[in-house]
This record gives C-alpha cells, sequence and structure tokens, in this order.
C-alpha cells in the first residue's frame, strides 16, 4: 500500500472512531472531527486559565516607544529575507511584549536594555535607536552579540545578556509561528501513517534498517484489522 | 457547617480516577454494581474540542507553549502540577520530594509516557536476589493473568523478545524507528547494550470498534481526542458508562476522610465540593481509594476515629513509610552525523521513544542494587517554545563563531535542527521505611483539609546507579560518534540523580503483605484493618521494579475488583 493510500484508509479509521463517539458524546463529535481536521481558535484553557491570559492582555507593558524599539531591533535579529517575512512581521514583538507579562523576571533586562540602547544610540549618533541609520545600529548591536562564553551568563554585562534574552525570544517567536514553522520545513502537527524513514534520507546519514528488526513492525496495510491473538502471545491478524 | 448527606446508597465508593480508579470503575460497574466515582479536579474529555490541545500550533498560545502555566508546557494534558494553588505540601528535615498531582477525570493517565511495562517475576520477589528491601507477598504468575486481559483490553505495542525479566505480553506490533533512533541502537550494541522496540500502549492496530488507531501525531502527552491512546477516562469509564454502568460521576469533590462505624467498618466518605465549598457525604458497602499512593495515604491518615486512632490502616504505622520513585538521570549530545537534516517528511511518530534499552546487566558484577532502563529522545519535532535558543551554540563544536543575529541564524537553527539526542535512565531504588509522607499538623489546603509533609532521602544505592547511567550514556554517544553536551554530573550532584518525585513514579505509601503489622493491605490491597476499604492505586507496591508502574497498577486493580465482587457475593465485605 502507498503513503497516500495509507492516508487513505487512516482517515477512514479516524471518522469511524468519530462515528462512534456520536453515540456517547452526540453534542461534541462533529465539531471534534473538525477540531482535528482544522484546529479551532481556542487552545484548550481551563477557566481559571483563560482568565489568567485575558487578564494579561488586557494589560500594556512596553510602551509605543518600547514596541517601535521592539519591532526595529528584531526585525534586525531575524529580517527579511525575500523569501520569509521578518519576525517583526510574524508577531514576535507582540509575543515579547506578552511573554514579559508571563514571566515578570525578563522586564528589567528588557526595559533596561531597551534604554541602555537608546542612551548609547543618542550618545554616539544623536538619534534614538529606532530611529538610527541601520549602519550605526549595527555598529551597537555587533560588540553584544558575541557573548564571552567563559562567563557564566548571568555574570556577562547587561547589555550583552539583554542582547541575548531578545535572540532567544525572537528566535523561539518565529520558529513557532506559522511562517517560521514553514521556513524551518518541520511536516508534523497533522494525522498521518508513520511508514518508516525514507531510503534517501538513511541514504544521506548512511544508516539502513534492519531487515529482521523491520519484519516485526507494524503492517500499516493491517492497521484497521482487529488485532487477534493465538495462545502463544502471536498476533495473527 | 453541616455535613450534607446523601441518601443514595452505593455498593462502591471509587475515590480518584486514574489508572486504579478507572480500571475499578469498569470491572465493578460491569458486574452490575452501583458505583460512586469520586474525583478532585472537573470532568475531562480528549474530544471535547473545549478542553483539546492535540493538533495545536504553538502560535495558538500567546506564549508558544511555554511552561509557565503548565509545568510541561500549555498543551500538556495535566491540569495540576509539582505545585497547586491553595493545595499546598511541606518537607521535613531538610529533605526534598517533590509531588506531581493532576486533578481530573483520568488524572495522570491523560498526560504520562505510556510506556507499559509488566513487572517480572524478580520485580516481584527481588530480596531473594539481593537481600534488600522486601519480597511482594504475590508473584508474577498471580499477575500474569491479568496482565494478559489488560493488554488485550487496553492495547501495547512491542515485541516477543523472551527478554529476562521483560515478561512477553499479547502485543500489537510496534513503529518502526526513527532516523536518531538507528543512531542509538548502532551506538549501543556496540557496547553490547541491547535495545528493543518500545513496549507502549498507543493502538498502531485496531482493537475495538470503540477506539481510533494512532494517526501519528507524537502529542500522546495531549491525550488523544480519538482514544488511540491509553487514559483511564476514554478507555475505562467512558466504555464503562457506554455499556450500561450504574455509575455516578461526582467530579472537584476533594475527599477529606473515609468514615467509619463503631464496629471500625467503612460506611463511606466525606468529601468538599469546590464549588460550592460545602462538605457532603456518601454511603457505600465497600469503599476503594485510588487517589494515588500519597493521596491515598493521605486520605488514610486524615481518617482518624475511636476505633482507628492512628487513621484508618495504620495500627501498624506504616502508611505513608516506604514511599518511593524511580531514579532517574538524563544527559543529551550533539551528533555531527544528524545535522543539515532535509525535513522532507513527518517523523512525528507516537508519542515517545519507539525503542527503548531494558536493564541488561548482573548486578554482581556491580557496586549498587537493582536495574535501569534507557529511553532515548531526540529527532525534528514540532518546534515550541525554547526552541531556537541559542540558536548556534553548537557552533562551538566547530570553532566557530558563537553569537551574532541577522539572517544567517536561520540557516544555523536548520542545520543543527534534529541533531541532538539525549537519554533518560529510569531505575529502581530501595524502599526505605524512612523514607515517608506523614500529616503535617501546622498546615491544611484551602478546602481544611491537613495536608501531606514529605521526608526523603537518597542513598548511595540510587547516587551509584545514576553515576552508571552516565557512564553508559557516555559510552554509547561515543559510539554514536556524538558531542556531550554540559559535563558530566559529579558527586556534590549526586551524578545527576534528580529529586524524588520527579519521575512521577512514586509508590509503596499503603505496602502489600502477609504481615498486618509490616503492611498496610494484604495480597488483595484490601485494609488489613477495615475489609470493606481497597487501594488500587501504586501504594500498595512493596517494591518499585525499574518499570514504570501504570500497567501493574491496571493489572492489581483488576484483580481486587474481582476479588471485591467475589467478596460481596460471599457476603463478606
Amino acid at each position: 500500500m502507498d503513503r497516500r493510500e495509507s492516508l487513505k484508509s487512516l482517515l477512514a479509521g479516524t471518522a469511524g472512531a468519530g462515528l462512534l463517539l456520536t453515540g456517547c458524546n452526540p453534542e461534541l463529535s462533529e465539531e471534534t472531527q473538525q477540531a482535528i481536521a482544522k484546529g479551532t481558535s481556542n487552545y484548550g484553557r481551563t477557566p481559571k486559565e483563560a482568565a489568567h491570559d485575558d487578564a494579561l492582555n488586557a494589560q500594556q507593558f512596553f510602551n509605543e516607544h518600547e514596541m517601535s524599539s521592539l519591532s526595529v531591533l528584531t526585525a534586525l535579529i531575524l529580517p527579511n529575507n525575500g523569501t520569509h517575512k521578518s519576525a517583526a512581521e510574524v508577531g514576535v514583538p507582540e509575543f515579547i511584549e506578552f511573554m514579559a507579562k508571563e514571566v515578570t523576571s525578563f522586564q528589567l533586562t528588557l526595559r533596561g536594555g531597551l534604554a541602555w540602547l537608546d542612551h548609547a544610540s543618542n550618545t554616539h549618533f544623536g538619534v534614538a535607536f529606532k530611529d538610527a541609520p541601520e549602519a550605526n545600529q549595527h555598529e551597537l548591536l555587533e560588540p553584544i552579540s558575541y557573548p564571552d562564553l567563559d562567563l557564566p551568563s548571568r555574570q556577562r554585562p547587561l547589555e550583552v545578556q539583554f542582547f541575548s534574552l531578545v535572540r532567544n525570544l525572537t528566535c523561539t517567536g518565529y520558529f513557532t509561528s506559522e511562517e517560521g514553522i514553514k521556513d524551518l520545513g518541520y511536516k508534523g502537527n497533522q494525522p498521518n501513517v508513520w511508514d518508516g524513514v525514507p531510503q534517501e534520507v538513511l541514504d544521506q546519514h548512511r544508516v539502513a534498517y534492519d531487515s529482521e528488526w523491520i519484519a516485526r513492525c507494524v503492517d500499516q496495510s493491517q492497521r484497521n484489522i482487529t488485532a487477534e491473538w493465538d495462545d502463544d502471545k502471536n498476533l495473527i491478524t | 457547617m453541616q455535613i450534607i448527606e446523601s441518601s443514595k446508597q452505593y455498593d462502591v465508593i471509587i475515590v480518584g480516577s486514574g489508572a486504579g480508579g478507572g480500571m475499578a470503575t469498569k470491572v465493578l460497574s460491569e458486574a452490575g454494581l452501583k458505583i460512586a466515582v469520586v474525583e478532585a479536579g472537573p470532568f475531562f474529555d480528549p474530544a471535547n474540542p473545549e478542553q483539546q490541545t492535540q493538533l495545536k500550533w504553538p502560535y495558538q498560545s500567546p506564549r508558544r507553549g511555554a511552561g509557565t502555566q503548565r509545568d510541561f508546557g500549555d498543551f500538556d494534558m495535566a491540569y495540576g502540577g509539582w505545585e497547586i494553588d491553595g493545595e499546598p505540601y511541606t518537607r521535613k528535615d531538610g529533605t526534598q520530594f517533590d509531588w506531581f498531582r493532576s486533578h481530573m477525570l483520568g488524572g495522570r493517565t491523560n498526560h504520562w509516557g505510556r510506556i507499559s511495562l509488566r513487572f517480572g517475576p524478580k520485580d516481584f520477589k527481588h530480596k531473594d536476589v539481593d537481600g534488600l528491601g522486601d519480597n511482594w507477598p504475590i508473584g508474577y504468575e498471580d499477575v500474569a493473568p491479568y496482565y494478559d486481559k489488560v493488554d488485550k483490553l487496553i492495547g501495547v505495542f512491542g515485541t516477543k523478545e523472551n527478554f529476562d525479566n521483560e515478561p512477553n505480553g499479547y502485543f500489537l506490533p510496534p513503529p518502526k524507528p526513527r532516523l536518531h533512533e538507528l543512531f542509538y541502537i548502532k551506538g549501543a550494541k556496540k557496547s553490547g547494550v541491547p535495545v528493543i522496540p518500545s513496549r507502549m500502549s498507543m493502538l498502531t492496530k485496531r482493537i475495538n470498534n470503540e477506539r481510533g488507531v494512532c494517526f501519528y501525531c507524537g502529542q500522546c502527552s495531549r491525550s488523544c481526542s480519538v482514544y488511540a491512546d491509553f487514559s483511564a477516562g476514554s478507555c475505562l469509564i467512558f466504555p464503562a458508562q457506554k455499556n450500561g454502568g450504574q455509575i455516578d460521576l461526582y467530579v472537584n469533590s476533594m475527599v477529606r476522610e473515609v468514615l467509619t462505624n463503631d464496629e471500625g467498618k467503612a460506611t463511606g466518605v466525606s468529601f468538599v465540593n469546590k464549588e460550592d465549598r460545602k462538605e457532603y457525604s456518601l454511603n457505600a458497602k465497600v469503599v476503594v481509594l485510588a487517589a494515588s499512593a500519597c493521596s491515598s495515604a493521605r486520605i488514610l491518615l486524615n481518617s482518624k476515629s475511636a476505633q482507628h486512632p492512628n487513621g484508618l490502616g495504620n495500627s501498624s504505622d506504616v502508611v505513608g513509610r516506604y514511599l518511593h520513585d524511580s531514579t532517574g538521570s538524563s544527559r543529551s549530545a550533539f551528533i555531527p552525523d544528524l545535522m543539515n537534516r532535509k525535513p522532507s517528511y513527518n517523523e512525528d511518530g507516537v508519542g515517545g521513544m519507539h525503542v527503548y534499552t531494558p536493564w541488561w546487566l548482573d548486578n554482581k558484577n556491580l557496586d549498587f542494587p537493582r536495574g535501569y532502563h534507557i529511553e532515548v529522545w531526540g529527532g525534528m519535532g514540532m518546534p515550541s517554545y525554547g526552541f531556537g535558543f541559542d540558536p548556534n551554540a553548537l557552533n562551538r563544536f566547530f570553532g566557530l563563531p558563537v553569537g551574532g543575529y541577522g539572517d544567517s541564524l536561520r540557516n544555523d537553527v536548520k542545520k543543527y535542527y534534529g541533531s541532538v539526542v539525549g537519554m533518560s535512565g529510569r531505575g529502581e531504588s530501595i524502599a526505605m521505611r524512612d523514607n515517608y509522607c506523614e500529616i503535617d499538623p501546622t498546615v491544611v489546603d484551602q478546602w481544611g483539609i491537613p495536608v501531606l509533609r514529605f521526608h526523603y532521602k537518597w542513598t548511595d544505592y540510587e547516587r551509584k546507579q545514576a553515576k552508571h547511567m552516565h557512564e553508559t550514556f557516555e559510552e554509547i554517544i561515543h559510539n554514536m560518534g556524538g558531542k556531550l553536551l554540559g559535563d558530566a554530573p559529579g558527586a556534590d550532584q549526586d551524578y545527576g540523580l534528580l529529586a524524588p518525585g520527579r519521575i512521577i513514579h512514586e509508590v509503596g505509601t499503603t505496602r502489600m503483605g502477609d504481615d498486618p503489622k509490616q503492611s498496610v493491605v494484604n495480597r488483595y490491597q484490601q485494609l488489613h484493618d477495615a475489609k470493606n476499604v481497597f487501594v488500587v492505586d501504586a501504594g500498595p507496591f512493596v517494591s518499585q521494579a525499574d518499570k514504570n508502574p501504570t500497567w501493574t497498577i491496571l493489572a492489581l486493580s483488576w484483580r481486587t475488583s474481582e476479588y471485591i465482587i467475589d467478596q460481596l457475593k460471599q457476603q463478606n465485605i
């Protein structure tokens, strides 16, 4: 059975389960099937967790100037490269705003670091960081973007700690966004039938499957046949 | 405030709805008994779109799945965690025990790793092997028929290996190994460390028409919406309801104590309804505790009466004692040969590992008792909060600069995606009388119920075992051409041994035995001190084995449930 066909039989199996669910939860099953087909807008919060999210979303930590500065900074860290959007264009500043409220220990580093950047920019170039010419922005960022790895991170200068934190949040924010996941190429989080590593990938990494091992693994064409065993614990279907 | 007494009369009250409680609910209700299940958390069904997290994307969470609200991240299906607001526990004498609770229908079975291992013959009689701890009063042959039934009812994949002390089961076929798992197999074999297909309770093949078949999203920790993995709600309690069982679910109901009469027999339980904060009582012929090892011990210790002044079932002073968790220590490594992967395919697979190493050595040649198994992890998983941190830290292995910014970071992240693997050892500790939980007389929770206080110390048995784990990991990683990440934890860090409780396999607090002076329950998990009270969580475990406890909880709960049916028929209880 080829992949496409196993996917078909898989989906038939899923729908079968859905029909049976109808029996015990008629008000849920249709929605559930839709939810599986295409994630719903919520993400499964308990009432208490939803209230927490609402409370944070009702607050604003960074002021307008700081938000614009974060936009400029995150777009420098992961810029638009013509194929993929910049971190700033895929909601990373808003994600950092949320995380600053969620993890309050980030607040001083982030706010203080943004102020440090502005002060340095004003001192050297007579203009706030976000409005400085890009070449000047690079002049400020380059020296703080390569941490001294021999120093424990907490002993590094504030501006280095600040930049590392923003870079971490930018990369994680970008690669957990729809755009970033596409850029990365991650293919999962959807119903499928796992039938092993493709041959060209095995070849690329110079490994092979052991035929005896594989012979005992699941035959995906039989996945919807109900399991039965003999008395000696051998699967016979 | 008055306790509100229900006029309903139940045959059995089951406290807790996880593996033990779920199995008791199914077996007892199918025998026609009238059941009340009392659960501390809310109703939960993984198929309910309001509660579902399966197949959500990280960007559907404003914190991108970070573990700031739920300990294992936003999408993990455990309502609770190491700490719960308003429900504290305390520690004694500077010792540490971390207690993980999940309050919801199905309990921790909604998020667990589904590693479903039978205990072997040696695991029930390990004192005979090394003189340490105690033997169980029962042996593998007593439990084997129930393991068989659990395999067929719930479904577990694996392979017949005829491996020493790792009994065969009625297995579904396992999934093929992932790429990094092939590297692990190669590396381990070079050192003579065996690797076999995992044994886990996901349906790689249909077992009945009520449950779906695994569609390989790798998210069993989110609880499966087509019921293709084992959770107690979706696989035991819902089917029992559907089969016409007389089951009343009391959710958001925190049990305070087991009520007893003048003869010292249980008459029911009292609980606090978390919604109206009022206290209620229920009556039944039999009470089955399945609240988790420590919660059940807490309920017993809080059930004091003239007949049971030291707490119910505690004439031996053993309730809460012999608490033990699995040992755990982990190491990760960068594998240069796994760089530059083509993410051209979906390798989510089942949730967790497709291969593992069972314990393979003879302790006669080692400086510690008991074994551990090795779990392996890695692969091109779905990004979540933390992915992309220190995006080019691995550059240091090539003498390249670490840091910087700009478009090149994208390439760094992709270059190293899927090139880090890890190994976790999960081993057996020795049950000790002086590792225990007890009632802290100075603290109550927000429901007014006295809380637990823990006292737990590892010994050199566990420390030396953890040291051996790291030596094994390093050797295998070396064989894989890998570069170790971080320094090997030394003696000052107990060789990376995690705090007790962290592996969430806590057992032993109401241990089983034939001698009422040395144990809390008999071989049918029945209290020596009150014959209509049973414990079917992991409290009765005499020793823990280097196995995850759930499959044994299920088998023993089934066995005890049949005993209850029989004893009720004979009017012995």
